[in-house]
């Protein structure tokens, strides 16, 4: 697994860092420790080798032999292993013997690299004192680049430029030298570079994480400041708080106070993250670590909650906390009603270690009991129903995503809907409201137009375009959220031809002439389709559901009749004609084992599909009706 | 409606694995080293051997390959010699020989005669000169028609055609001037099979690649529907998807038992057999059969035990193919169920499509029913 003719330092004994404790004695003991330590993090934009250089530093460092070492080790889920992608946080330390012959502990958080879980990133950030900030030597600044630079600015750290994939040959370092320049304002001079896959460059970086990027400020011995960042469910130990310790110490033994929800717990264990956790006898200022304390469930740990000891509490919170809010709403169904206990059972289980995924009971007329769930965006939707369908073995069914709207009636009573079957009584409503987004888009002058039309496609408003440098914009524009979560980011992919970069925030509500779009499939309405629309783009919406269905929904043994409404007017439809000859020619002796395995087949692609009336809808319809045009 | 009582003793199938030359568009399983004959019909007597004690008796006998036609007289006494002598056949057992027109020799079909054939079946396909030579066909359409003519003064208790349509290019009517043809004799028996290019044959291959269309869905509706109609008023039954009989007692008895799901017996290379509850199959290649025989073991491929569900969803796929359709009793005794109150949705749903009529204790497909008999079978 290492590269060609890399070599391994040999890696000294872990025992030796942690075996100095601090002890309480004149002198600067908690200082020179402090010293020793340095927290930072990798931000980079999608793809710009965030994790591949988080495996190279650990190899280097020799955390991990060699031989054991699995490539992108911090990845260890399947999916985002799969995806390329990184969803939860985990940290990691790093002994690391300088140049200059002192030893460090570098400690390494790992954050989500997804715009869904920018709030995690944010605690993680908080968590450091300084950033690696990665960038591609052949893409360039990119969209995201840019977010998580301001995420580190705003948290006052201190950022050290890496550029990465020298290797490839479209790398354009000068280019991306001058971008550090000009687009992040940074001094160009201080930048590194490297190649991740090749291991080039990193003693260097190891180098430069100990000169510049400050030891931890903090005092020991003050009240307990420690800020989480991360929570986890370990079904042998319960929950493991990931915490960074600004001021105090904590030990096992103590009762510590959760400053937002007020909870307290009693300390069993706490310890430093060497891949695998290690317990130790105190974590205290300016080290990361965990903390288990009998916490039953992620869901009672608050990423960016502040830990503080309960007889000695510390005077506020630390800064930056904020409640985690799921977007996006879809509700969950199992294909054969008989799963539902094993739904509720995987839910379960899975929420023990997504702290921002919510769900609560729901049921449809169309597709029977199921659950109502929370997501931070739609690719979170997507993890979710993966690994309830891959890791619990369910076949499930989602219905239709959708935004949370606010609706003020006449009588005043204002109200959150995000499932479209509580919708209210159209005669009451005074005023509805939609979230929007203000989006900020990285890409080459030539898209700009095409992007714009998009945009406005999804009605966009009070745009504001700007040339960060020559040949390449920087376009703002704030858009309801409804009209993103779908197929946005990939239209805007495919237009961009890939070099535009997509980044957004949830701004406010705004009033709009909202909706609802039902949809009927041989005259019975089917309220998993259903979905709350802008009048004006109902008609429109109503005809490309309509189309869509008919390609999603396969022929059956009967004609098929989709028709779109609203409030009872139908104002779109197609017809499905029935299949009438399947049946081969030939059944003979010979014949009957293949054709009976050809139906087996068939049978179990049925399964997968949920029968509502006498029609067969699989999963891919109930996404399919978001679609929009042009795909 | 056909209201005949299922026979449900084992068939007996024999495989002659030898063709003079390979048809584009079959893909049973034959070679073209008729040298091989001898070798063959010895190693046959072997496998017969190893079945007596589970397969004793049988009331239907098929003889199918390949092309049974090739074998001369030393070879088919030798054959019938060796059946006789391992197996018992019940009276007035069903005995079926499949001949291709180009091997129409009058001495050696009456031979089969005299050896007890009872049925022969004759591998037209069409009396269409341009078709037989699409299907790459060894016969034109004189010797087909020569002989039918002869066979049916020949003495065989029933007598069946085999034809094929959906050729490109062909039309409704071009097709059915082949079955009216057939009509006119006393042929009892006829098998009307819609043109499948199957993967692995080179006609196969030619449709994939292009180079001809097949008709579209509404064209083989129609094909399937008129033909029917059209030898209905010739007073054939439309009993299964592909056979049509001219009076109850001239249905395929032997093919009957695949439809029935009652047990066979296939010897010779790539032949199937059933006992009710297992399928197996014989090696696909005349060598590999002729080496296990050599070493005295029985030449199986591959075999499967079959549990409830399989046999279930088999006797309803099965059963969708034939007019008759579902034996309700039977089927919930069989399978522990009460199929009328546990699909009772679905089923009332295909009646009211005209797919299917529930009455006289049986789940009877309608001809449109037939039709989509495969899609029928998955509730």
């Amino acid at each position: 697994m290492s590269p060609e003719g890399f070599v391994f330092p040999d890696a000294f004994s872990r025992k030796q860092i942690f075996c100095r404790w601090p002890r309480k004695e004149p002198g600067n003991e908690y200082v020179l420790f402090m010293k020793s330590i340095r927290n930072f993090s990798i931000i980079a934009h999608i793809d710009h080798g965030k994790s591949t250089l988080a495996d190279r530093l650990i190899q280097y460092t020799g955390v991990v032999d060699a031989r054991n070492f699995q490539d992108q080790i911090l990845d260890n889920m399947d999916i985002e292993r799969e995806r390329g992608i990184t969803i939860k946080s985990q940290a990691v330390a790093l002994p690391y013997r300088s140049k200059s012959g002192a030893e460090y502990t570098l400690n390494l958080l790992d954050t989500p690299g997804h715009v869904d879980f920018s709030y995690e990133v944010s605690r993680s950030l908080a968590s450091c004192e300084g950033v690696l900030l990665l960038i591609d030597a052949a893409q360039g600044v990119q969209a995201q680049t840019i977010a998580n630079l301001y995420l580190a600015m705003e948290n006052n750290l201190e950022i050290i430029p890496v550029i990465n994939k020298i290797d490839l040959p479209s790398a354009d370092v000068e280019r991306v030298i001058e971008q550090i320049d000009s687009e992040l304002g940074l001094d160009a001079d201080l930048h590194l570079k490297c190649s991740a896959k090749d291991g080039i460059g990193i003693e260097e970086i190891l180098e430069a994480v100990v000169e510049r990027i400050p030891p931890p400020k903090g005092d020991a011995d003050a009240p307990l400041a420690a800020l989480i960042f991360d929570a986890q469910y370990d079904s042998f130990r319960g929950t493991v708080i990931h915490c960074r310790i600004f001021d105090g110490t904590v030990k096992p033994g103590d009762t510590i106070l959760f400053l937002h929800n007020k909870a307290t717990y009693r300390v069993e264990e706490v310890g430093h993250f060497l891949i695998n956790r290690q317990k130790t006898d105190r974590l205290t200022a300016g080290e990361v670590g965990y903390i288990i304390a009998g916490v039953k469930t992620v869901s009672d740990v608050h990423t960016g909650d502040t830990i503080t000891h309960e007889n000695r509490p510390c005077e506020k919170p630390l800064p930056g906390f904020k409640e985690v809010k799921p977007v996006v709403f879809a509700s969950i169904y199992p294909i054969a009603s008989d799963d539902y206990e094993d739904l509720a059972a995987a839910l379960d289980k899975y929420k023990l270690n997504d702290a921002s995924f919510i769900y609560q009971k729901d049921s449809s007329v169309a597709l029977g009991q199921g659950f109502r769930c929370g997501f931070l965006g739609l690719l979170h939707l997507d993890v979710v129903q993966e690994r309830l369908e891959r890791e619990y073995d369910l076949s499930i069914i989602l219905s239709v995503p959708s935004v949370r709207y606010r609706f003020t009636l006449k009588d005043g009573t204002v109200l959150y809907v995000d499932n479209p079957t509580e919708y209210p009584d159209p005669l009451s409503i005074a005023m509805g409201e939609e979230p929007y987004i203000r989006a900020v888009m990285m890409l080459p002058e030539r898209y700009v137009g095409t992007v714009m039309k998009l945009c406005m496609e999804k009605r966009g408003v009070n745009s504001t375009l700007n040339y960060t440098s020559p040949g390449r914009a920087e376009l703002v524009y704030e858009m309801p959220l409804a009209e993103v979560i779908y197929d946005f980011y990939d239209r805007f992919k495919s237009v961009t031809q890939g070099y535009g970069s997509f980044d957004y925030d949830l701004t406010d509500y705004r009033e709009s002439s909202l909706v609802l779009l039902d949809i009927l499939v041989n005259g019975e309405k089917v309220d998993a389709l259903s979905q709350i629309v802008h009048r004006d783009r109902a008609r429109a919406r109503g005809v490309l559901a309509c189309d869509r269905l008919k390609e999603e929904i396969p022929r059956q043994m009967f004609k098929i009749a989709i028709q779109g409404a609203i409030g009872g007017e139908v104002i779109s439809r197609s017809t499905i004609s029935p299949f009438r000859k399947d049946v081969t020619a030939k059944c003979y002796g010979g014949d009957i084992s293949r054709k009976r395995k050809l139906l087996e087949k068939q049978r179990k692609g049925k399964k997968r599909m949920k029968m509502i009336g006498q029609v067969s809808i699989p999963q891919s319809a109930f996404l399919a009706v978001l679609k929009t045009d042009g795909d | 409606m056909d209201r005949t009582e299922e026979n449900r003793l084992p068939g007996l199938y024999i495989h002659i694995p030898f063709c003079k030359t390979k048809c584009p568009y079959c893909n049973f399983y034959s070679t073209t080293a008729l040298g091989c004959i001898d070798a063959f019909l010895k190693a046959l007597a072997g496998e017969m051997a190893l079945y007596p004690e589970r397969f004793p008796h049988f009331d239907t006998l098929y003889i199918g390959g390949g092309t049974p036609s090739v074998l001369d007289r030393r070879e088919l006494e030798t054959l019938f010699k060796s059946l006789r002598h391992t197996f018992s056949f019940a009276p007035r057992a069903e005995i079926t020989v499949e001949v291709n027109p180009a091997d129409f020799d009058a001495d050696r079909f009456a031979f089969l005669r005299d050896l007890g054939v009872n049925r022969l079946n004759i591998g037209v396909q069409s009396f269409d000169d341009g078709v037989l030579a699409f299907l790459g066909r060894r016969h034109n359409a004189r010797e087909a028609k020569e002989a039918v003519a002869w066979a049916c003064r020949s003495g065989f208790d029933h007598l069946g055609l085999d034809l094929i349509y959906g050729v490109p290019g062909q039309s409704l009517e071009g097709w059915l001037e082949g079955p009216g043809y057939a009509a006119t004799f006393p042929v009892d028996h006829l098998s009307c099979y819609q043109l499948t290019p199957e993967r692995g044959t080179p006609l196969g291959a030619r449709c994939q690649n292009g180079e001809f269309d097949l008709p579209d869905e509404q064209s083989q509706l129609d094909f399937f529907l008129r033909t029917s109609e059209f030898l209905g008023r010739f007073g054939f039954l439309h009993y299964e998807v592909s056979n049509f009989a001219r009076g109850p007692g001239a249905m395929a008895r032997h093919n009957r038992k695949y439809w029935d799901h009652a047990p066979y017996l296939g010897l010779g290379p790539a032949a199937h057999s059933f006992d009710g509850k297992r399928r197996w199959w014989n090696r696909k290649s005349l060598a590999r059969y002729l080496e296990d025989l050599d070493k005295g073991l029985a030449p199986v491929e591959e075999d499967e035990c079959l549990t409830p569900d399989q046999l279930r969803l088999e006797t309803l796929f099965l059963g969708f193919r034939t007019r008759r359709g579902i034996d309700i009793a039977r089927f919930d005794r069989d399978f522990g169920s009460d199929i009328l109150s546990e699909k009772a949705e679905i089923l009332a749903r295909y009646t009211q499509e005209g797919l299917i009529v529930i009455e006289n204790g049986f789940i009877a497909p309608t001809l449109a029913g037939m039709a989509v008999a495969d899609q029928l079978a998955l509730i």
